[in-house]
């Protein structure tokens, strides 16, 4: 006769901590974090000590104090009285006006590329190979420095322009001037302008720039609802109405009577003593960062469409068109946004590194925030740790600012599978 | 019936194909002209290609190899060419190549990095090449010791005191693991390896100097610049952050939240930021963490920079590996009862690093391009080494050469790294289907 026993007593050993695999993952854990708070603990009392030693504790308190240095190409109001905060919103809004002027050249020439170098003329694809291979395999600090060289070396001088006959000349009907100091193009103004509006007493926003990104806002809302309103009559009768010029309309002439009202012309550049006057000024070093950022990336992004395109297999093309759609709707309706979902996320990944590059300015004296706040901040107020871990975290949240986009948009377009 | 006369008996022969479908005529139509768009791009393309073409190619071949300093070579193409030619002053790659690669290396030593990196190739060849024989792996393990040892010299018994760490502490796992268990025996191995690395192995290294002096001259790296620094940091970056990401990738991947945490902080953070603003960590900072009257030289703190670096890159390489493996794998490693460090040495990792493989390829090629950026904290690599050419009085002027040369080679060492990650990427291919 058996005797069924209970089960053995679940009684806690220490060694239980090792061997028992509930409790193993517990302890490996505290392991790891008391690991890791004593590595941090270890550097941080090092950092005190050698900050102590030095005589300098961590003080923000610089930042209030007068910069004292002049910034050639900014955005906001600043001269050399303003405050090393000041100084570094200049270069937060120069890092961000490259990145943005790259991210959109490299998308421009990237797309062309790409596409081209899918194309059945054996020319074009071989040349557009060339570039690829030419621009990824070359560092882009090298590139920097070399549209920088460009620039400077094989542009005239702004005294070539002056004169009855002159060296040089300017471009589109005296509006732009291309120089080795930088290129000159025409501004918008405004001769019934509404003036600025100031934000925390801190900058002065146009606010004829606000109510013309409105309008626009406004605009595309606008087009949306017609493309709503289209899609709804397209499911209930299966006509869709042709409404491209609408929607065109209702975006741009809003747009346009509103610069009409408030009296929009172009100011141009002239040449004045020895420089030119008036218009918008974009030195040497911001179009060769912007230039050589874009083409360096452009390359990669070339790669990327082309490997979308590639991805998108032909059969989905003729389903398409066995369903009776017509050959453009085929391209808007099925394979862009198939290929857009391969391309989209290392698309965005290429932003970032386009936005981490841009912090290469400092090698040709482009004024970003590496430039303000790591390079002339730094080094007149000796806060080295305070200024490079500020560096850091500001570049951190840009980045997490575009990876939180990117797995929105993720999310949003992802395959719902089983 | 038979005999209709309009009925052929005899095959015709065949004719050749109309001559504008054939040959050099008929690839050209269906290449460049098959429609009128595209001769038209055809056409735009031939004239960019020649006018580029036109630009370029009489600057480099009107061009003075045998000047020594920029008048001297003006003066030569002027002469040869006539006074409006622009050529290119090429005597300045001729005068300063060996500069280029070596930076400051004293030139009786050059063998000693040409060894180093041959050993280093040797040593990837198994690794890159899976036709060679396995056992040249085992060889491999050799290099990360007598690499370095070579660059910068010193006594041959620091880079046995090295090996003799993982030595002791292979001995330390074996010993206390069949005692005690695996996890004990890991934590052994690495305490009897840091142990010995942190007290014992310097007094070792001079007891065996006392003994045996073995060693060759010793070379600060002060004197490292070039394409040889460039190289060099890109190797160690390469080869150190290899197991690092691994590590940080099977961090992230870990059911263990804590240890998951850690991971994906350092590794969000590392790739955050800019690789320049932790090259000025290098440069400012670093002595700050250390502890106080720590000083060892920038060209090290920035290796160590560039490993992080590239460990948070190759965490994430890694991971898409991981990533990409069937769930299957998993299943049927637990299935068999390994455990978790055998499955992944047995399973789970060979075939994830195998089909990363190529895009641990291109981030080599993105760090050894990155390790430019060391030339704004002010190291001599090539690009540094250009500025301090041209402050030269003789070369003061000299741009497009020194460019054109260092882009030449940068290109030549990348394309060749991408080829090959081609070449990879088409043999995984034909393997899985």
């Amino acid at each position: 006769m058996t005797t069924v026993s209970d089960a053995p007593k679940a009684t806690f050993r220490l060694s239980m901590l090792i061997y028992d695999t509930r409790y193993r993952s517990m302890t490996i854990q505290v392991v790891a974090l008391f690991a890791f708070m004593l590595m941090a603990a270890w550097l941080i009392n090092n950092t005190a000590q050698n900050l102590a030693a030095l005589g300098k504790p961590i003080d923000f308190g610089f930042f209030t104090e007068r910069a004292g240095y002049d910034i050639n190409q900014r955005l906001i109001d600043y001269s050399s009285n303003s405050s090393h905060l000041r100084a570094s919103v200049v270069g937060l809004l120069n890092t961000l006006l490259v990145a943005v002027l790259g991210c959109a050249l490299a998308t421009v020439v990237g797309v062309t590329i790409g596409v081209l170098r899918l194309s059945k003329n054996w020319l074009v694809a071989r040349i557009m190979t060339v570039y690829v291979e030419t621009f990824r395999n070359v560092p882009v600090l090298l590139w920097i420095v070399f549209f920088m060289a460009i620039l400077i070396e094989n542009l005239p001088p702004p005294n070539a322009f002056r004169g009855a006959d002159p060296a040089a000349s300017m471009l589109f009907g005296d509006s732009v001037a291309l120089t080795n100091r930088g290129f000159y193009i025409p501004e918008p103004l405004f001769s019934r302008g509404l003036g600025d509006i100031s934000i925390f007493g801190a900058f002065n926003v146009s606010l004829e720039l606000l109510a013309v990104l409105a309008m626009l806002v406004g605009g595309f809302f606008a087009a949306g609802l017609i493309r709503k309103r289209a899609d709804r009559i397209q499911e209930a009768t299966g006509v869709r109405p042709t409404t491209w010029y609408l929607r065109l309309g209702v975006i741009v002439l809003p747009v346009v009577a509103l610069l009409y009202a408030l009296g929009f012309y172009l100011g141009y550049p002239a040449l004045k003593g020895f420089n030119f006057q008036g218009g918008i000024y974009m030195r040497n070093s911001l179009i060769a960062l912007w230039l050589a950022l874009s083409f360096y990336t452009a390359a990669f992004i070339a790669e990327i469409v082309r490997s979308g395109i590639l991805a998108i297999s032909k059969g989905q093309t003729e389903a398409a068109a066995a369903l009776g759609i017509r050959p453009n709707r085929i391209m808007s309706l099925v394979i862009l946004p198939q290929a857009l979902r391969v391309i989209i996320p290392p698309l965005i990944s290429q932003y970032l590194n386009l936005t981490k590059n841009s912090s290469l300015a400092i090698a040709v004296g482009y004024m970003d925030i590496t430039g303000t706040l790591g390079g002339i901040t730094m080094n007149q107020t000796g806060r080295e740790l305070e200024c490079v871990l500020m560096l850091m975290l500001v570049y951190l949240v840009i980045s997490l600012i575009i990876s939180v986009v990117m797995n929105w948009y993720n999310n949003r377009v992802k395959l719902v599978e089983r | 019936m038979s005999d209709l006369s309009y009925v052929r008996k005899e095959m015709l022969s065949q004719q050749a194909a109309p001559s504008t479908s054939v040959g050099v005529i008929g690839w050209m139509r269906e290449n460049l002209f098959s429609s009128w768009l595209n001769g038209l791009l055809s056409l735009v393309a031939l004239y960019l290609v020649y006018s580029v073409l036109s630009a370029i190619l009489p600057w480099v071949f009107h061009s003075s190899w045998t000047a020594n300093s920029l008048q001297e070579c003006r003066q030569q193409i002027s002469t040869a060419y006539g006074p409006d030619a622009h050529g290119a002053c090429w005597a300045v790659i001729r005068e300063r190549y060996l500069q280029l690669i070596f930076g400051f290396y004293p030139s009786e030593l050059y063998w000693r990095p040409i060894l180093a990196f041959g050993l280093a190739l040797l040593a990837l060849a198994p690794v890159l090449f899976t036709g060679l024989p396995r056992k040249m792996l085992q060889g491999s393990l050799a290099a990360p010791f007598l690499v370095p040892w070579l660059l910068w010299g010193g006594s041959f018994w620091i880079p046995v005191s090295a090996a003799l760490g993982f030595v002791l502490g292979y001995v330390a796992f074996r010993v206390v693991s069949s005692l005690a268990g695996s996890l004990l025996g890991l934590i052994a191995a690495v305490a009897a390896a840091v142990i010995w690395w942190l007290t014992l192995a310097s007094a070792w290294v001079g007891v065996m100097d006392g003994v045996i002096p073995l060693g060759i001259e010793a070379i600060s790296s002060r004197n490292f610049g070039g394409f040889m620094l460039s190289i060099t940091i890109g190797l160690v970056a390469i080869t150190v952050s290899l197991p690092i990401g691994v590590m940080l990738a099977l961090g992230r991947q870990s059911n263990l939240i804590i240890v998951r945490a850690i991971c994906v902080g350092f590794i969000e953070f590392i790739r955050g930021v800019p690789l320049i603003t932790l090259l000025f960590v290098a440069s400012v900072l670093l002595n700050y963490f250390l502890p106080p009257g720590t000083d060892f030289d920038i060209i090290l703190r920035v290796i160590i920079m560039v490993t992080i670096f590239a460990s948070a890159y190759m965490a994430e390489v890694v991971r898409g590996g991981l990533a990409a493996l069937p769930k299957g794998q998993y299943e049927a490693a637990d299935a068999l009862g390994l455990d978790y460090w055998k499955a992944q040495r047995l399973i789970i990792m060979p075939q994830a690093l195998k089909i990363s493989i190529p895009v641990i390829v291109s981030t080599f090629i993105g760090v050894f391009k990155d390790t430019t950026l060391v030339s704004i904290i002010g190291l001599l690599d090539p690009l540094g080494l250009s500025n301090a050419i041209r402050a030269n009085a003789a070369w003061n002027g000299v741009v497009w050469e020194l460019y054109g040369f260092i882009a030449f080679m940068f290109f030549v060492f990348c394309f060749s790294m991408s080829r090959y990650s081609m070449y990879l990427e088409r043999k995984l291919r034909t393997e899985h289907r």
